[in-house]
């Protein structure tokens, strides 16, 4: 067997990726079908996203890959070291020092910059999916900017808790047109996706689409006057970095089901602790 | 074959592409932006710009329309070597190059359907002056206003009225290049 | 003091490492050889080529080898490693009329013109355990026969001269490539009969088996069954001819379904059609059945609303590397997910604790 091209896809696969990405950027919010290619890693986990990134790194790029926020979650390990055996990059865990970002779940904490690409790996890109099943009715029902289902959806959450019961990857709409799904990002990141400085590329390989925010884009929450978005996290200070701003995780510390909460954005934890902010449970 | 078919091509295709899509990323992402890429040395009269353009998106998956002078047959001799792609007329075109007068009129291009806006043309705009400046421009990509020296100005507001559906634009002049998605908003 | 779990990557290394142990198992034991996995686990060779869409039997057994006998994840390697292959051109239509048939059989006739022909199948065995194959064994030689030529004629093709089965004319249309082109709906039958020869066995088997038991009934019959080699050419466009460039064993099944008819058209049987690389006759005859299921619109039938007749959620489900990479994702950490939706649950009890506090105090 001989060795794979640069960044593993062929040339032919990359060309046709590229020209979906300049789609998605020229629409925003708008899901472009592309030919996903099965990748050497299952689908579902994160097929879309590498494809993705595999289009658009060069060798000059610093690559950073986080799952959960984290650098060092086993998917996120699996596919930085996936790069750099196929295409050589430089890795980091520094935000800050990253020109592409593969992410899961997170955007990260400190805000990106014009020189920087975030990748997102998209589960189900269809942010109607859960309301209508079938792929032509959802496709026709974007094209007619139909979208009232979905208020229907969230208003009846209002009625019966008192809130919009979606608590991640909550739609939202993107230059007054298409609703998108922003990936399950927990709701507390929403409000980073409008007006970000840098390019922010959305991947779902298994579902074959790719959509794209331009830099500085309007994105809006979906919401009602009588119940405005509200972004929102555990009401605490991380316990290692003492952030109030993160978003943070609940671990579990001994059998008395004793927790602590801590920045789910580890470079932006580990950041803070060298310049010496100390949390109530750190050492 | 002529030497010059053979000639002007990527000689290392998967790492020059990858750096002449991230500029054209880079334009179309950020309209009226001003980047350079380079790669291609194509027959005259396409520029480096716009010749490393059509190497890194096409191939013989996207009909591509040459227009007025670009259709010659060192063009199209170097395209079918270097991409394999096949030459068509405006309306089946996927990528159109030429200078703007021959590449009119728009209306004969695809502007995608209602489900599927991504099925339109996109046009490579070979300039004799590229620069950030004149037209003022607005939208997704822009922070707050940027510029670009535009061959026009109506054509570019029918096309953005149109909106999900339109044309693409990107401007070629030597190693330069910018882009203008449908999305932009031109004043 | 709590300390975040790191070492992710030293994990994966040794946990990587324990599966190459596990998959040797005890050395005491003979190592498989790559033929003996060709020639002796010949079916699971041909479900591996058949669903991961490449023909080649001695990838397909070296995937069955590094897979462990996990049949889909030897798919998932192959499927892996064709995304890799450049594409020199597309052969010709394959030509099933000239098969070299080792079986061929006909539900619908009792004899016909090149006979039925059982070949090497399970069909009347009884299923007792041989306890015989337990020990190493030598294998008597199958009694031969001659036979008569190589091409056989298509049952479907007598019924045709009558006119008793729709036609089903010659069509030059380039198909589209599933592998190359995103699925779209409507999907025509080129593209569904594609999803379907490498969709999941056990999904196509319950689908098809659905139909049988009235989810969108069609009563089929299996016309025929063959299985067997056939050549494979190309055009080369320089020499101006098509070169034979190998040879592929294929299951075909063609079955003959009740008939239908309407004001314009007099009753006539209708055609389901399965075709899958290696030898696979549950999966051929179930694509048959799901064929059939899924054309009632082009027949004119009615949408009962039956499972198979659904294109979308037939081919949008049928795909087992799909499916399991998407089940299995689950797996993966979902913690800032889980999370938010901790604090949603969180604040909704504690906001009805407190209105029920409020009703208990006025
Ligand atoms: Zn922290």
């Amino acid at each position: 067997m001989t060795e794979y091209n640069f960044a593993y896809l062929d040339e032919q696969t990359k060309r046709m990726i590229r020209r979906a990405i300049l789609k998605g950027l020229a629409i925003p919010g708008y899901q472009v079908p592309f030919a996903s290619r099965e990748m050497p890693m299952p689908y579902g986990w994160g097929t879309g996203g590498v494809q993705v990134s595999a289009a658009l790194l060069t060798p000059d790029d610093t690559f950073k890959v986080i799952d959960q926020g984290a650098d060092d979650t086993t998917n996120a390990v699996s596919i930085r070291s996936f790069f750099e055996r196929t295409a050589g990059v430089a890795t980091t865990t520094a935000t800050s020092e990253a020109s592409v970002i593969q992410t899961r779940h997170r955007i990260p904490e400190d805000a990106l910059t014009e020189n920087q690409i975030l990748v997102y790996q998209v589960p189900i890109p269809e942010p109607l999916r859960f309301l209508e099943p079938r792929e032509s009715e959802t496709r026709k029902m974007h094209s007619l900017e139909e979208y009232g289902l979905m208020h229907v959806k969230l208003y009846e959450d209002i009625s019966r808790h008192g809130h919009i019961a979606t608590s991640y990857a909550y739609p939202v709409k993107v230059e007054g047109r298409y609703v998108m799904d922003p990936s399950p990002i927990p709701k507390f990141d929403n409000p980073k996706l409008g007006n970000m400085a840098a390019i922010q590329l959305f991947g779902a390989g298994r579902e074959q689409r790719i959509y794209a925010l331009p830099p500085y884009t309007q994105v809006v929450s979906l919401d009602f006057e009588d119940h405005p978005f509200e972004a929102s996290k555990a009401d605490h200070p991380c316990g290692l970095c003492d952030a109030t701003d993160s978003y943070l995780d609940e671990v579990i510390i001994d059998d008395q089901g004793g927790r602590m909460f801590v920045c789910s954005d580890t470079d932006y934890c580990t950041a803070r602790q060298a310049a010496g902010h100390k949390g109530k449970d750190a050492a | 074959m002529e030497a010059q078919t053979l000639s002007g091509g990527f000689d290392n295709p998967a790492v020059q592409s990858s750096h002449a899509f991230r500029n054209i990323m880079e334009a179309m992402a950020r309209p009226g932006q001003i980047h350079e890429i380079k790669g291609a040395e194509p027959p005259a009269p396409l520029s480096i710009a716009g010749g490393t353009v059509l190497l890194t998106l096409c191939d013989t998956e996207t009909p591509v329309y040459l227009a007025g002078n670009a259709d010659n047959d060192e063009v199209r001799a170097w395209l079918a070597f270097h991409t394999g792609a096949p030459l068509t007329g405006p309306s089946r075109a996927m990528f159109a190059i030429g200078d703007w007068k021959a590449l009119m009129p728009l209306n004969a291009y695809r502007i995608g359907t209602s489900e599927y806006p991504d099925r339109s043309a996109t046009l490579i705009v070979e300039c004799a002056e590229l620069a950030a400046s004149g037209a003022k421009l607005r939208g997704p990509g822009i922070k707050s206003q940027a510029a670009l020296s535009l061959p026009e100005i109506r054509a570019f507001q029918s096309n953005q009225a149109l909106f999900p559906l339109g044309l693409d634009f990107i401007f070629t002049n030597g190693v330069r290049l910018a882009a203008l998605p449908r999305s932009t908003e031109v004043a | 003091m709590y300390v975040a779990v790191k070492g992710g990557e030293r994990a994966i290394e040794s946990a990587h490492a324990w599966l190459a142990e596990e998959r040797r198992g005890d050395t005491n034991i003979a190592e498989l050889s790559l033929p003996q996995i060709r020639e002796q686990l010949k079916l699971a060779v041909d479900r591996v080529m058949a669903e991961g869409s490449l023909y080649d039997p001695d990838l397909a057994a070296l995937a069955i080898k590094q897979s462990r006998g996990d049949l889909i994840e030897a798919i998932f390697l192959i499927r892996a490693y064709r995304t890799t292959l450049p594409r020199f051109g597309a052969s010709r239509p394959v030509d099933t009329g000239a098969m070299d048939c080792d079986r061929r059989i006909s539900a619908t006739f009792k004899d016909l013109p090149g006979g039925q022909v059982l070949g090497p199948t399970f069909d009347y065995t009884h299923r007792l355990l041989d306890f015989k194959l337990a020990a190493e064994s030598e294998v008597p030689d199958a009694p031969t026969r001659e036979v008569s030529s190589g091409a056989v004629p298509h049952v479907t093709e007598f019924l045709n001269q009558e006119e008793l089965i729709e036609s089903a004319p010659h069509d030059d249309t380039p198909p589209p490539d599933l592998t190359r082109e995103p699925l779209e709906m409507p999907a025509d039958r080129a593209l569904r009969l594609q999803a379907l020869t490498r969709a999941d066995e056990g999904f196509t088997l319950g689908l098809a088996y659905s139909t049988q038991r009235g989810y969108g009934r069609n009563h089929a019959f299996v016309g025929e069954l063959r299985i067997g080699a056939v050549t494979v050419e190309m055009d080369i466009p320089e020499l101006g001819f098509a070169v034979e460039i190998g040879e592929v064993t294929l299951t075909e099944c063609e079955t003959v379904n009740q008939f239908t008819g309407s004001k314009s058209e007099p009753p006539q049987f209708t055609r389901g059609y399965g075709l899958v690389f290696g030898q696979s006759e549950r999966k051929a005859i179930s694509m048959a059945l799901v064929d059939r299921a899924l054309r009632w619109e082009e027949l004119g039938e009615d949408y009962v609303g039956a499972p198979a007749q659904d294109t979308e959620f037939v081919l949008y489900h049928a795909d087992n590397i799909q499916a399991t990479g998407f089940l299995e994702h689950i797996k993966l950490p979902h913690y800032v997910d889980f999370q938010s939706e901790l604090e949603l649950v969180r604040k909704l009890r504690r906001e009805a604790g407190e209105e029920q506090f409020q009703e208990a105090a006025e």
